[in-house]
């Protein structure tokens, strides 16, 4: 009903004028959303502990997850804690930074972040650091670490004990160094460049939108703002069309929310050290 | 109910205002291609970034090249008599940080292959170290020892990330050279500019040096 209804408003020497070619643009841009395919099986970051092998017990959790939100608060660094239950078949080193990578801990700038990564299955362990985090939370530390206070533990079964144990050590390490320890102010400065070159397309798309209409005979233009719903109301049918459009962005849209975590867009260099039991 | 008083399609009307309005296109998009360089800058963008991964590559092999002289005199404290050893890891060390491979010299294949079998050569000496020290449980349990064997693994992955960043690096210049919107310009402004060699696979599978504790 609502197709016939739309349709009668909308002159018919212009139903086919721009119809197909809006409909193939649009057709490619939700091709774009597609997110790429990664030959390893990553979870998805729905928080700062994914415990994708469910292997750490809820107390644990519940006791871990507030001193890895502090930790954050305080300095900026994004430590999370995952599990897998596969490897996907490959060494834990460069599994760990792919994920790392994918979630891109830590902040853009600073490359703060550290992954704490235990594949039960394959009885292997791994901290991941940052490129910023290197000189604080060393290959050396890191081992200690996971030889001292986690392999034991996971030795013994005692997931949960293993890894409170390991996130207390990291936490102290990288905590320990004051100038890690700030509380950041609250008005972020977002680096005025970036957001910047992200804009000019939208501008050019602007000026060729205002050149078309400047070219457009005096007579059968009306004004600019006219001129932009004659563009956008053009190109739209309604009904099938208009479904198929907010059926993209809707599954595109469901992918993003996670409760409100999210990487930082850090990355790693392969820092940081692993182990097994 | 919606009624449209303000503005009239006849701007989009097919016929007799079609040739002008394709000629108007026509002309902005020119302009268009011109303002934005089209694609004028990938080549170089992607060969700067080659080159950075590249530096990267350097700064961890030679941060492995130093971790080896203490490696070397830790060891020398436990197990003197395994001279060989010892003096083959000082050797293939020096031999490999005389080898240098600068930025421009990457479209070389034969520097690129002479500078990866120095730090192979280096690497494998340092395999053969490694596994000697297994059979000195003193030394094993040093914490000095422990210390640099955790550093020296933490060096060899971060070789081999920076290796994979690198090889990606090369790729995507390689593919610029000689892929469609790129090689329009490969072909004019930038006919000097030659692909990149990547790392080849060794034909010994390298695997790191490895710790067993």
């Amino acid at each position: 009903m609502a197709l016939v209804h739309v349709k009668s408003f909308i002159p018919r020497h212009t139903r086919k004028s721009l119809a197909w070619p809006a409909v193939a643009v649009v057709f490619v841009a939700l091709l774009a959303l597609i997110p790429l395919v990664f030959a390893y099986s990553f979870p998805p970051l729905t928080g700062r502990i994914v415990d994708a092998a469910h292997i750490i017990p809820v107390d644990a959790a519940s006791r871990i997850t507030p001193k890895l939100e502090s930790l954050e608060a305080k300095s900026g660094i994004q430590l999370v804690v995952a599990t897998v239950s596969s490897l996907s078949g490959d060494d834990i080193e460069p599994y760990a930074n792919a994920l790392f990578r994918a979630w891109g801990l830590g902040e853009k700038q600073k490359n703060n972040g550290v992954l704490l990564l235990v594949a039960p299955n394959e009885h292997k362990v791994r901290i991941e650091v940052g490129y910023g985090l290197e000189g604080t939370l060393t290959d050396a530390l890191s081992k200690i670490i996971i030889i001292n206070a986690m392999v034991p533990r996971f030795k013994a079964g005692d997931y949960g004990g293993g890894i409170e144990r390991g996130v207390d050590d990291i936490i102290t390490v990288l905590t320990t160094d004051s100038s890690e320890w700030q509380k950041r102010p609250d008005l972020r400065i977002v680096d005025g460049g970036s957001t910047f070159d992200e804009v000019i397309p939208f501008l050019v798309l602007g000026l060729f939108i205002f050149i078309f209409y400047l070219i457009t005979p005096t007579r059968e233009r009306g004004n600019f703002l006219s001129f932009l719903l004659g563009l956008i109301m053009s190109s739209r049918r309604g009904g099938y069309y208009g479904d198929r459009f907010d059926g993209g962005f809707g599954r595109g849209g469901g992918g993003w929310s996670n409760g409100g975590f999210s990487g930082g867009g850090g990355s790693s260099g392969g820092g940081g050290a692993s182990g097994s039991w | 109910m919606l009624s449209y008083p303000c503005f009239s399609y006849s701007f989009f009307r097919p016929t007799g205002r079609l040739l002008p309005a394709l000629r108007a296109f026509a002309v902005l998009a020119l302009i268009g291609v011109g303002v934005s360089g089209c694609g004028y800058n990938t080549i170089p963008t992607l060969e700067e970034a080659a080159k950075a991964k590249w530096a990267d590559v350097q700064n961890q092999y030679q941060r492995r090249a130093d971790l080896i002289p203490n490696l070397v005199a830790t060891v020398q404290g436990y197990a003197k008599q395994e001279k060989e050893v010892l003096t083959s890891v000082v050797e293939a060390r020096a031999k490999a940080t005389s080898v240098t491979l600068d930025a421009s010299q990457l479209t070389d294949p034969d520097k690129v292959k002479q500078f990866q079998e120095a730090q192979t050569q280096l690497s494998g000496a340092l395999g053969r170290l490694l596994a000697v020290s297994e059979n000195y449980p003193e030394l094993k349990s040093n914490q000095n020892f422990l210390a640099l064997q955790s550093q020296l693994e933490g060096t060899e992955n971060r070789i081999s990330v920076a290796r994979r960043d690198y090889i990606d690096a090369v790729r995507a210049y390689n593919l610029s050279l000689k892929t469609l919107p790129s090689l329009f310009w490969a072909a004019t402004f930038f006919r000097a500019n030659k692909p990149m060699a990547e790392f080849a696979a060794s034909e010994t599978a390298q695997t790191p040096p490895q710790v067993k504790f």
